[in-house]
């Protein structure tokens, strides 16, 4: 018998530091309280998700030079808040997004490797690149990695890491490493026994060739910011063509989008709830601020419910620091006007209208049924879920649209293993004595 | 300045390294039951063991009183990481933390982030200052009203409550502000042991500790430390009432058996001069009492031999026999470390509106 829908995989992200945060609401709670961690986590559990997942970002964004105050700012440390959430739960991953930049090999392994034993093997660690030098002022290294360099390090670090998580015999006996390379290198016992999941999960979030091909050689998931149909499919493909080069089989990498999702009684309710949201995430200020970002110039003279401005972006700008880099900002700037002029918007319309629509908008129907469409065309092997509130946000997916995914056998009914390796299906790492 | 408040107890949970948390889940909530101030559990690069501080977060759901006080390395470490960690310990235990300043002296360790060489302790410690300012820096870059929720204006925070603080130091520097909001005690409690620290130690200590921990073995030689921390203190221009004392006793309440420990590896006895305690429950609690009566310290860190045999015999012997004699609290009346240590929660020092500073 075959089943109708391939199975799939789901991740709850914290809505915190996120411009898809919706704090101006009244059931928008801390972004830093632990209460407000543990009832997202708990929710993700009680839901049977694979893992729970936490962002990062290491300096706090800045804009014309001012720390940007628009959107929640401040976030926990993610180790440390995913140590204590293994305390509160007992089966749910816990993923940390950690730079390979700003961190040592021997102290990230270890802090990792701790955190696994800690929660009975339920890590997880998204390897990020971020190099900037903007960043880089907050710590001892500064900001000097060239950005050509930023997978030639991670893949060294991981390779390191993953020496360090094998140096410990499965019988318990440390043995000494050893490792040479362009940046680091490492001469020692590792102080941790091998950890329950040998290995934590490794994600990847890089969208570049070579991030992909980094990805392609060794992680185990991708968090990825394809969320639509066709872009999914084409980044599917794409990632899943590449294992191969590296001997691995196509189910090795899962792919998880990041997606968001609002639900209703009606279709159409929904639909006018996802509008009201994006009226919420971009208020009169943060429409201004989304095309600073993209003019690179000081705005603040424009009316938000007014027309575009007419004078292009300035294409080297440094007005934002701490963001992921724009595409073609001349080319997004073409495009808006275009869409501006064609619909006779506002700027604040505008930017409603192209940044960030909600991924799945329905009934928990229609929201259940175009998941496991995503899935069974192969645009995803599952989601990361991103609510838009804090901590309620994922409350009524878990109890309307889980249950409907279980009923078309696409989604676990309970968990059959302890480690989030065993979540997503992914065969413990060999020990490499 | 004499002693006169009822002594401060903390208690290490050291020995042999456990890899789950249910061994020191277990020893800190009888620690928790005597009412103790806070555990400490020590923390290198260089013998088996988990991360001190994510062993102690992961105690701190199933905890509610108990203060939770990991070794954290100033050496090979990042100071910016060093500080939102511990803000997050403080977090999510809802303001227990605190952190106790390390160093990471040896060849070895410096071989395993292969950046720099081992460096004398001079330097070590001179460096382990500079860390510990800018975490403190750190901590006060986010004013305690930094957050508004302003639907008016569409801002989250008032960002003129946000401070970069540009710390420039010997080997590093940071620019800030945290990442991590101004944790729930406005500053964990910083914790400087000066054992093995030498002359640069004492010198952190005055000028950054919250908490001391010292060795003597007697108590007119603590009471001799405990009056030179303050005034070291009192010259820095810090309020000596805001120093904490503790001297630490090697605590062996085995009597003549001995007990296997079970765990990895026994961390190493340290040589400098202890008061090595050795008897029942019942002396020990006469000797606390008596050296408190003498003024020698504001309290005592018991590091005993055998975490497991032993703190159950602190805590159902010793603390119940100080409780009994009204010489110690039977239940915490606070809710934070600071508050179990009589120390006032800190004024941020880079709050300028009125009422910008402690909540
Ligand atoms: C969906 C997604 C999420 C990301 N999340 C983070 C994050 O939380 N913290 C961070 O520092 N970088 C984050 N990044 C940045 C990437 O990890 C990577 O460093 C950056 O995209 C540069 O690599 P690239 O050129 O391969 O894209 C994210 C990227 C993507 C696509």
């Amino acid at each position: 018998m075959t089943a109708l829908h391939r199975e799939l995989h789901l991740a709850a992200h914290f809505p915190g530091v996120n411009n898809t945060t919706v704090w101006a609401d009244e059931r928008s709670g801390s972004q830093i309280d632990f209460t407000s961690f543990e009832h997202l986590a708990r929710t993700a559990e009680r839901g049977l998700f694979d893992f729970f997942f936490l962002a990062e970002g290491l300096r706090l964004r800045e804009h014309k030079g001012r720390v940007h105050d628009l959107d929640v700012v401040g976030r926990p440390e993610s180790i440390t808040v995913l140590n204590a959430l293994a305390a509160v739960t007992d089966r749910l991953g816990l993923a940390a997004t950690v730079s390979a930049t700003f961190n040592e090999p021997y102290e990230l392994a270890r802090r990792l490797a701790s955190l696994d034993h800690l929660s009975g093997g339920r890590a997880g660690w998204n390897v990020v690149t971020t190099s900037d030098a903007f960043t880089g002022e907050n710590f001892r290294r500064g900001g000097y990695l060239d950005r050509a360099d930023r997978y030639r390090r991670a893949e060294e670090f991981l390779h390191a890491a993953r020496k360090l998580w094998d140096s410990w015999t499965p019988d318990g006996a440390a043995r000494p490493v050893e490792h040479t390379g362009a940046h680091f290198t490492i001469e020692g016992e590792f102080t941790v026994p091998r950890s329950p999941q040998g290995h934590p999960v490794v994600i990847q979030a890089g969208d570049s060739a070579e991030g992909r091909d980094f990805a392609a050689a060794s992680a185990d998931v991708i968090f990825s910011r394809h969320g639509t149909l066709e872009a999914g499919r084409a980044f599917y493909a794409d990632v899943k063509a590449r294992l191969a080069a590296h001997g691995r089989h196509p189910d090795d990498l899962k792919i998880m989008p990041g997606v968001t999702f609002v639900l209703g009684d009606t279709d159409a309710e929904a639909r006018e709830r996802a509008a009201e949201i994006r009226r919420q995430q971009i208020s009169p200020q943060n429409a201004i601020l989304a095309l600073e970002r993209i003019w690179g110039r000081d705005l603040s003279s424009y009316d938000p419910d007014g027309p575009l401005p007419e004078i292009d972006p300035e294409p080297d700008s440094t007005l934002a620091q701490g963001r992921v880099r724009m595409d073609d900002p001349l080319e997004i700037a073409a495009r808006w006007r275009a869409l501006s002029k064609a619909k006779g918007l506002s700027i604040r319309q505008t930017v409603i209208e192209t940044t960030g629509r909600q991924s799945f908008v329905g009934t928990p129907r229609t929201v259940a049924e175009e998941l496991l469409r995503f899935v069974d065309l192969r645009a995803a092997d599952g989601f990361i879920l991103v609510p838009h509130i804090t901590p309620g946000g994922l409350d009524e997916f878990v109890d309307r649209v889980v249950p409907l995914l279980q009923e078309r056998g696409a989604f676990r009914t309970e968990y059959s293993g302890r480690t989030l390796r065993s979540h997503l299906g992914l065969a413990e790492p060999i020990w490499k004595g | 300045m004499s002693a006169t408040r009822s002594p401060h107890l903390a208690v290490a949970l050291d020995g042999p390294a456990h890899c789950g948390a249910e061994h020191y889940a277990e020893l800190a909530g009888l620690a928790e039951r005597g009412a103790l101030d806070f555990v400490t559990l020590g923390d290198s690069f260089a013998r088996p063991g988990l991360d001190a501080l994510a062993v102690l977060a992961r105690l701190a759901p199933g905890t509610r009183r108990i203060g939770l006080v990991p070794t954290v390395t100033t050496t090979h470490t990042e100071p910016f990481h060093v500080s939102t960690s511990v803000a997050t310990l403080d977090w999510v235990s809802r303001g227990r933390a605190g952190w106790s300043v390390g160093v990471s002296a040896t060849e070895a360790e410096a071989r395993l982030f292969g950046r720099r060489p081992a460096a004398p302790l001079d330097a070590l410690w001179r460096e382990a200052g500079e860390v510990a300012d800018v975490v403190a820096r750190l901590w006060d870059s986010w004013e305690d009203d930094a957050e508004i929720r302003s639907t008016a204006t569409g801002r989250f925070i008032d960002r003129k409550k946000l401070h970069h603080v540009d710390f420039q130091g010997s080997s590093f520097r940071v620019r800030g502000p945290s990442t991590v909001p101004r944790p729930p005690q406005g500053r964990p409690v910083t914790v400087v042991d000066l054992t093995g620290a030498g002359e640069p130690g004492h010198r952190v200590a005055a000028a950054h500790a919250d908490v001391v921990l010292v060795r003597a073995a007697t108590p007119e030689r603590a009471a001799r430390l405990r009056a030179d921390l303050h005034r070291a203190a009192g010259a820095r221009g810090r309020d000596p009432r805001q120093l904490r004392v503790l001297v630490s006793i090697a605590v062996d309440l085995g009597g003549s058996e001995s007990v296997p420990q079970p765990g990895l590896e026994a961390r190493p006895r340290t040589a400098a001069p202890v008061a090595h305690f050795s008897g029942g429950p019942v002396e020990l609690a006469e000797l606390i009492a008596r050296w408190h009566r003498a003024g020698a310290a504001d309290g005592f860190h018991l590091a005993p031999i055998a975490p497991h045999r032993d703190l159950e015999r602190i805590v159902n012997g010793t603390v119940a026999l100080l409780q009994h004699r009204s010489l110690f609290r039977t239940f915490h009346p606070g809710g934070t470390l600071r508050e179990h240590l009589g120390l006032a929660r800190p004024a941020n020092q880079y709050a300028t509106a009125p009422g910008g500073g402690a909540a």
